[in-house]
């Protein structure tokens, strides 16, 4: 009778197969960053849009100086009472009669403006729902 | 009289399926995991209320801007005028790449500005200006 020859073990151990996979983890855990990106999203004209005429009831102008402050539609405002003037202005003026959001807040910053009264600014006109802003380009000065 | 010993019931968990629980970890990390590419500008985000989230990492370019007038993309300091090529190359490889600006709250509008008419020649319209949440 023929003896069946051995075979060899093939396999190689799966002991260790754990602490690999635990070194794996820890090396991922280590370099993975949760993402931070959170910003205020804006979306830019095209570079060669024209000027487009709107009726001027529809646009409230916003202008910050390089002191940081703010006037509003002639108004001297802080920034704290922007997103209650600016959701008065939509709410009064800014809708087509079939419920579109008409109004355009051009936000003019001054060359020497500081970014984050910039952001601020923004940021009050996000709270109060605009939907359509404007970034113009400061006057050379 | 010969008082017989409870037999110990095995408390332990059991740890055959130990490899699969990390297996599984492992493979969510892995494929959640972005490696940080650059380290860029020491800048102080400005605070906001408003703020949502980019929509991927791996379609975000990022450009930083510090309160000295300074720009910088993949940590390269560049100059403004050659901002415009270096985002409309970015923007032919990828083209819904959304723009993260993180730019130092004192930084001046000047720059910013700059910044922005240089996105917009690059069709770089969708923009994001990095900031941190308000408490």
């Amino acid at each position: 009778m023929l003896s069946k020859p051995r075979r060899e073990l093939g396999g190689f151990s799966s002991s260790s197969m754990a602490d690999i996979a635990f070194l794996l983890l820890v090396f991922f855990l280590v370099t993975t960053t949760i993402s931070m990106d959170k910003g205020i999203n804006l979306v830019l004209p095209q570079p060669e849009d024209t000027e487009i005429a709107i009726p001027p009831q529809n646009i409230t102008n916003i202008l910050i100086n390089q002191a940081g402050k703010i006037l509003m539609n002639d108004k001297v405002v802080q920034v704290r009472d922007i997103a209650r003037e600016a959701d008065r202005a939509i709410k009064q003026r800014g809708f087509t009669p079939d419920g579109k959001q008409i109004m355009i807040f051009s936000v003019k910053p001054h060359a020497h403006t500081k970014y984050d009264i910039y952001i601020q600014v923004l940021d009050q006109l996000k709270v109060a729902g605009a939907q359509k802003i404007s970034i113009a380009n400061p006057d050379e000065s | 009289m010969h008082i017989s010993r409870k037999t110990r019931e095995s408390a332990e968990v059991s740890t055959a399926s130990m490899p699969d629980i990390i297996f599984m970890l492992l493979i969510f990390f892995m494929v959640t995991t972005v490696m940080r590419e650059f380290e860029g500008l020491d800048v102080l985000v400005p605070k906001a209320k408003m703020i949502e989230k980019l929509e991927s990492k791996r379609n975000t370019a990022y450009v930083w801007a510090s309160n000295n007038g300074s720009v910088m993309v993949d940590d390269h300091l560049v100059n403004m005028k050659d901002l415009r090529f270096i985002i409309s190359s970015k923007m032919q490889k990828r083209p819904k790449t959304t723009i993260s600006l993180r730019a130092d709250q004192n930084a001046s509008m000047e720059t910013i500005t700059s910044i922005h008419t240089e996105l917009r020649n690059a069709y770089a319209l969708k923009l994001s200006y990095s900031a941190k949440t308000q408490e």
